[in-house]
């Protein structure tokens, strides 16, 4: 009998909870009903980033290929809070650990939260590493990483993970930074240069240098049409490198990662409902409620008292943000249950049903 | 006597009713805008002390089994009783409470109104539309709110009597000892059933669901533990017994005790036309009734001793109704509403009292709901109005799940 086979007809003992429901009295890591870690270490990076090392609990495969991120949830006044952040540790099958580096923005919460905050020991809710700003394996011969500010801590997996399989190769890595100071993982990087020669390391320290000019890259890095290609910075940075690849006609060889989210703009009230499920939508304007909404594309919403007290229309929205009509409350969370019958859209949203 | 227009009722003008819903409005905000790491804090305690004690009464059993009688005996007591009180607490203080949405605003898919499963035979599926959803919108209308009197029992004098009622002080009897079970069929429509009026096809789904929940909570209490305490199984199987038998009666006793004593009102289907927000605060206050006690009463009552503050707010989290309370009580004062509370025992005094004479026909017995007599009926005069939405009517299949 397997292990899984075990919890299974343990089930019969816990009805209608799970064995884990019960385990986790023992110890909060056994269960895999949610994914969840505990934060083991937060090491300081630079005056504003750490790095949190978690250990996973139950259920977590050590399998996220090398610049994928994680959804990070950590209660926060009593309610989870979700973020993706990109795991700077390499994925080690025999891992017990992850680690995700986090830089404290300004006016980030969360991330503040997260550097200043976070105290070893507090459990964590995890999300599977997804995105495919991936290393392939085995790695090009030739490579290029073009990184602004916090954007490493991908790019630092797939380094960490060519220096671990000793796969390093030809690889030029483009860094900048305001100051010499805020650059995360900076003494890593240097000493893995020393240990690996095809490791070339360009510093633009941009309060001094000012903004580097992509025209000066045939001059920095000659062969960079030859490179495939990785970049993760700022906004302004990576729509620059793509205009640049782009005019070169190479845009297949440049993966991309924006790890901020574009706004829509307006920011105005209204905006069109995607409903995945039945994929179907509808442009509602911001009196329309999202069960109104829904109704009027033809989706079979769920729906009870259509004030806000039974929360039998909630529905869990995908993306997008959706305000509360009652208090003016706004839901901006990923994969957030929302009541629909009091709720109208901000911008565009999907839910799934 | 069973009232047609709360606001008329009550004697409060249209601009007062409003301001009244306005104020009780600010209080929901006030309440959200403050929900916290403390609140959270709370309900994961009380989840945590709940397990325990579930697990603790499960494992004693068990491992009292190969002991001494002298020592067996006490502590197959202690368990029975702490497994009696974690099936309290968990239908009560954590499943009804979760189930209601109370949690939600955590975000936390575990502790979550859309994936909560309680610890007796009701399908949550199925509780969260004939409670949340009938009970709780159509409070105390006749015709509509299957709580009065679950299908069994005669509970307001507007229902029509028939001889069968006589049998009332047994049905409850039966009802109060078989409460899970009697629950388990609730959103089945046993007087839609009565009346051919229940969709087969949606009344065979929700069958096999019930059918497919009971057995598992049959299987656990009555096969697999006994079966695990070896040659003790009987005591086990007694213990487990007992203890479903503690939560049965105690959830009976606190349920009834929250629309039936006297000054919880009944309304008539008029009173559904139109009725605003503000109107529809009016009436979970007439239709309800709190009781008094100390906090760990509060607790095991899963706080429906709030029960008006619970009716006003079905979805703020119960550690806060106690707060709540004086605010709403003064509230009432302040607009010449009564606010119905007691003695749990004088409140469920009244409601046996409801039961005995309404096993018998009007006629026969006196109304004790006050205020008394015909002529506080009053008709609305409103027209219902033709371009509302049609209400829904039929029971439980639109809100399955997507599996």
């Amino acid at each position: 009998m397997t292990w899984e086979r075990v919890r299974k007809a343990a089930d019969k003992l816990t009805t209608p909870l799970l064995p884990d429901d019960y385990l986790t009295l023992l110890n909060p890591l056994w269960s895999s009903r949610e994914l969840r870690g505990r934060v083991e270490k937060v090491i300081p990076e630079t005056e504003d980033a750490a790095t949190l090392v978690i250990r996973p609990g139950w259920g977590w495969k050590y399998q996220h290929r090398p610049g994928q991120f994680v959804g990070i949830g950590v209660q926060v006044g009593g309610k989870y809070q979700w973020r993706s952040y990109s795991v700077s540790s390499p994925p080690v099958k025999s891992g017990r650990t992850l680690a995700i580096t986090v830089r404290a923005m300004p006016e980030g919460m969360l991330s503040e939260h997260l550097v200043r905050g976070l105290q070893p020991g507090t459990i964590v809710r995890l999300a599977t590493p997804a995105g495919d700003f991936v290393l392939p394996d085995p790695p090009p011969a030739k490579s290029l990483f073009l990184v602004g500010g916090s954007g490493i801590t991908p790019v630092m997996s797939m380094l960490r993970t060519l220096d671990r399989r000793r796969t390093m190769g030809d690889v030029t890595l483009h860094y900048s930074s305001t100051t010499p100071e805020r650059m995360i993982f900076r003494a890593e990087l240097l000493e893995m240069h020393e240990r690996h020669p095809g490791l070339v390391l360009h510093e633009q320290h941009t309060d001094t240098d000012g903004i580097f000019s992509w025209d000066g890259l045939d001059h920095l890095v000659p062969d960079w049409r030859e490179r495939e290609t990785w970049a993760c910075g700022p906004a302004p940075m990576l729509d620059a490198v793509e205009r640049h690849w782009e005019a070169a006609d190479l845009s297949d060889s440049l993966h991309i990662e924006r790890f901020s989210l574009a706004f829509t703009g307006d920011g105005g009230e209204g905006g069109t409902i995607s409903f995945q499920n039945s994929s179907k939508s509808i442009e509602a304007d911001g009196a329309t409620t999202v069960l109104e909404a829904g109704e009027q594309a033809g989706v079979g919403m769920p729906y009870g008292c259509r004030v806000g007290i039974c929360h039998t229309c909630t529905v869990t929205k995908i993306s997008g943000t959706v305000r509360d009509l009652r208090n003016g409350a706004e839901f901006d969370q990923p994969n957030e249950q929302v009541q629909t019958c009091v709720t109208v859209p901000v911008g565009p949203c999907v839910l799934n049903i | 006597m069973a009232i047609a227009d709360v606001a008329q009722y009550a004697h409060l003008t249209d601009d007062e009713v409003e301001q009244l819903g306005r104020e009780f409005d600010a209080i929901r905000t006030e309440i959200e805008e403050s929900r916290g790491a403390k609140d959270a804090a709370y309900i994961n305690r009380v989840i945590t002390a709940q397990r325990w004690l579930a697990a603790g009464g499960r494992i004693g059993m068990i491992a009292s089994s190969p002991l001494d009688k002298k020592l067996r005996r006490p502590a197959l007591v202690a368990s029975t009783v702490a497994l009696g009180l974690a099936k309290i607490l968990e239908n009560m203080e954590i499943g009804h409470n979760v189930m209601h949405g109370q949690w939600d605003w955590m975000n936390d898919p575990e502790i979550h109104s859309s994936t909560w499963e309680w610890d007796t035979g009701q399908p949550a599926e199925q509780w969260k539309h004939s409670h949340n959803y009938i009970h709780h919108q159509f409070t105390n209308v006749l015709g509509y709110d299957n709580d009065i009197g679950y299908g069994v029992l005669r509970m307001a004098r507007e229902q029509k009597w028939s001889p069968a009622n006589l049998g009332q002080p047994v049905y409850n009897a039966l009802l109060a000892g078989l409460f899970q079970w009697g629950v388990a069929l609730h959103d089945l429509d046993l007087e839609a059933i009565r009346k051919g009026k229940k969709d087969p096809k949606e009344m065979k789904r929700q069958l096999k669901q019930i059918a497919k929940k009971g057995r598992n909570q049959i299987l656990k209490d009555y096969i697999v533990y006994p079966a695990l305490s070896g040659k003790e199984w009987r005591g086990t199987m007694r213990a487990n017994a007992t203890a479903n038998l503690m939560r049965n009666v105690w959830s009976y006793l606190i349920i009834f005790c929250g629309h039936f004593p006297d000054g919880a009102l009944h309304f008539t289907e008029d009173e559904l036309t139109d009725e605003s927000r503000a109107e529809w605060y009016l009436r979970q206050i007439l239709g309800t009734a709190n009781f008094e006690g100390g906090p760990l009463l509060h607790l095991m009552s899963g706080n429906l001793g709030y029960q008006i503050e619970h009716h006003l707010y079905p979805d703020l989290p119960s550690n806060r109704y106690a707060e709540i309370a004086p605010r709403v009580k003064a509230l009432c004062d302040k607009y010449g509403i009564p606010y119905t509370t007691g003695p749990l025992h004088r409140q469920y005094g009244q409601v046996l009292r409801v039961i005995t004479k309404l096993s018998l026909p009007n006629r026969m017995t006196k109304d004790d709901k006050p205020p008394t007599g015909v002529d506080v009926t009053v008709d609305s005069g409103r027209k219902p109005d033709q371009q509302r939405q049609v209400r829904r009517t039929e029971l439980g299949g639109w809100s399955r799940s997507a599996s």
